[in-house]
């Protein structure tokens, strides 16, 4: 069938027989991509005088906006953290297996680590190269091969002792005043960094959110002993996220509810949404406290996976960072501990829970896994969302939740 | 003329519908003979676009051969203004898109034979004349649908328009525009004051007329039109004088006009 647009040769699709979220709500609609980006059919229709050259039937399947996950340590036996001879291989193999999650951008996270794992020497060509982790870590849309790289998460080392969790406590480091300077000896680089997650009573953290936040990297509170009035100043300065709302955190007090305060604070700037992730897996949280979060913030809900090395893997002993941990069932404990170390509940499986759960709407869940990161990270005019213009990452699933097929810049990348 | 009445809205909806499915495919229109087909925005005809779409979904009905012209546009040129509204229904407030989400997306008709007025036009009048002028090539327009304003108007030719106009641009009424705030925020600066119609004339050049009036609202306009005598002041009133007219209404639209007139075409209608 030829095409017909003035504005564009390349071959228009159509997605029918499908609810698509759109406006917060599921409506029957058709959706149309063109050029790897959600397209305008009335504008097509009427200035273009155009149509569809190929159109495929969902099955009244629902369409969602590709889900981001923006804590993830690893899976599948690959761990960021690791000094792996081949980190963006390793990466490339994570972002091409979560697709069967309906995750297609994510940020590979970094947990506290010693300063060698940031930069690393590597051999290429046998030429012996010093290269730093971070830049080699590129930004990119993702496609068939994979799951699309926002930027890295630095979970650490500027974190609290008390509440480090499954950090190895001799790579925590403390500021010296210097701001940025100070991350940089450690990073070595900030560039394609997204997220960095910080304790906000650590002497001289301020400072470093205030410059972080000017850099355009999102900050992040969490693994802190912070009571509400330091995290509140930390929002002043910029913090906009916390990492994993209840855990690695002092509880909720209700004379100090400490960082859980932040959900329903006075203190925070106006136009500003304090986001949160949570580990919806059932596990890492007791449903009741999950309601509780979410029926006080629901707009601030970021469903995360914290997935580590072991998400995909058959139970046994693995590594995460510098520590061993030991998988029963669906957790993850530090070996020898009863410390949680992490998840290893895919990012479906998180939402369908986080449903089930709160009780929340489809419409409601599906966000706190698209729209709500993408606006945490600032990038909801591209992703997150089905809006004209905006990138075509989505996900067809059925009404449980379940993932039926994964779609990047349009194409399909995974299929059940 | 005949009036055709039904019981309620749904069943109006259904007949006027049936009637322009079976106008076209008796029609049978194919490559290079189209059937043309004058189309209304509104809340009126939305259950007749339902059930249109319901047919072509049932394969009973294409539009592959179909040009459709519709009756009239706004129009919204300050880009303040654009921008101001910009976040309401597009539905009320655009033509175009009331068209597309009600009627053309659903069904297998082409752009190029689906004609609306263009009131971001620069040049509005030569657009109006340009719309005549494709109406003249496709050789006229079959089957004219339209609905009534409870002032009995026809498209935009509000009372005291010429019955001899043709396709213009039109300031509107204070009442429409009144009527109209609801859909812009209650605000009457976001109104529209100007709108693009096709003249009275233009649509009684058509072969033949359908006029679909539901509703206790229209009821006196509906009296106006068709039992007191032709008047500028209730332009639909113009249709008296037109050949093949047909107006399809319900129960409720028929509360203005007097017993004997509807006894008269309900006992017609059962004959028909």
């Amino acid at each position: 069938m030829p095409s017909n647009k003035s504005v564009s040769d390349a071959p228009i699709t159509q997605f029918i027989n499908c609810r698509i979220l759109r406006d917060h709500r599921l409506q029957r609609d058709d959706l149309w991509v063109r050029e790897g980006k959600i397209l305008n059919p009335e504008k097509l229709f009427f200035d273009e005088e155009g149509f569809a050259d190929l159109q495929v039937d969902c099955g009244d399947g629902i369409l969602a906006p590709g889900f981001i996950d923006v804590q993830i340590n690893g899976g599948y036996g690959v761990d960021f953290s690791q000094a792996a001879d081949d980190i963006s291989g390793g990466m490339a193999l994570v972002a091409k297996k979560i697709l069967e999650h309906g995750v297609t951008s994510f940020c590979p996270t970094l947990v506290t680590s010693p300063p060698h794992i940031y930069h690393k020497v590597r051999a290429t060509d046998r030429v012996l190269v010093s290269v730093q982790v971070l830049p080699q870590v590129s930004v990119d849309d993702g496609g068939p091969g994979g799951a699309g790289v926002l930027g890295v998460h630095l979970e650490g080392p500027f974190i609290s002792r008390e509440k480090r969790g499954a950090h190895p406590e001799r790579y925590l480091c403390s500021l010296a005043g210097g701001g940025l300077k100070d991350l940089l000896e450690v990073y070595g680089s900030l560039d394609n960094v997204a997220i960095v997650t910080l304790a906000p009573e650590i002497p001289g953290s301020l400072e470093v959110v205030r410059q972080l936040k000017e850099r355009g990297i999102t900050v992040s509170l969490g693994h802190s002993v912070a009571d509400l009035s330091q995290a509140e100043q930390a929002v002043q300065h910029g913090a906009t996220f916390i990492t994993h709302l209840f855990n690695a955190m002092l509880p909720f007090h209700h004379r100090d509810p400490g960082i859980v305060g932040l959900l329903t604070s006075d203190q925070v700037p106006e136009n500003r949404t304090i986001f949160y992730g949570m580990i919806a897996d059932g596990i890492h949280t007791n449903p009741a406290a999950l309601r509780i979060a979410h029926r006080a913030h629901p707009a601030g809900l970021v469903l995360v996976t914290d997935a580590i090395t072991a998400m995909g893997l058959p139970p046994g002993r693995h590594t995460l960072g510098q520590q061993d941990i030991e998988i029963e069932g669906l957790h993850a404990y530090v070996a020898g501990t009863k410390t949680l170390s992490g998840s290893i509940a895919t990012m479906d499986m998180c939402v369908r829970h986080f449903q089930q759960a709160s009780g929340c709407s489809l419409e409601a869940a599906l966000e706190a896994a698209s729209l709500h990161p993408a606006q945490l990270l600032g990038i909801s005019h591209r992703k997150g969302t089905l809006n004209y213009g905006t990138d075509a990452d989505f996900v067809l699933l059925d009404d449980e939740l379940s993932v039926r097929a994964t779609y990047i810049a349009g194409h399909q990348v995974w299929r059940k | 003329m005949k009036l055709i009445i039904l019981d309620d809205y749904d069943k109006a909806s259904e007949w006027a519908a049936k009637y322009i499915r079976n106008r076209i495919l008796h029609f049978n229109p194919g490559p290079g003979r189209f059937f043309t087909l004058g189309l209304p925005t509104g809340g009126t005809p939305l259950g007749c676009y339902k059930k249109l779409i319901e047919y072509f979904k049932k394969g009973e009905l294409s539009f592959k051969y179909v040009k459709t012209f519709n009756m009239d546009e706004y129009c919204v040129f300050h880009e303040l203004v654009k921008a101001e509204i910009s976040h309401l229904d597009m539905n009320t407030k655009d033509y175009h898109s009331f068209m597309w989400n009600n009627f053309f997306k659903h069904i297998d008709i082409r752009a190029e034979n689906a004609h609306i007025l263009d009131g971001n036009a620069v040049d509005l009048q030569a657009e109006c004349d340009a719309f005549e002028e494709k109406i003249k090539a496709v050789g006229g327009i079959e089957l004219f649908v339209g609905g009534i304003g409870p002032d009995g108007h026809i498209a935009f030719n509000e009372p005291g328009s010429s019955l001899a106009s043709r396709t213009r641009v039109k300031t509107l009424a204070l009442d429409t525009i009144l009527a109209n705030a609801r859909f812009f925020d209650g605000d009457l600066s976001k109104v529209p004051t100007m709108a693009l119609t096709v003249g009275v004339a233009t649509v009684m050049d058509a072969k033949e007329v359908m006029i679909l009036i539901t509703g206790a609202h229209k009821a006196f306009a509906l009296y106006k039109a068709i039992e007191e005598g032709v008047n500028h002041m209730w332009t639909v009133s113009a249709f008296q004088q037109h050949p093949q007219t047909l107006f399809v209404c319900d129960e409720d639209a028929t509360l203005e006009l007097r017993v004997k007139t509807v006894k008269y075409f309900k006992g017609e209608f059962l004959l028909w």
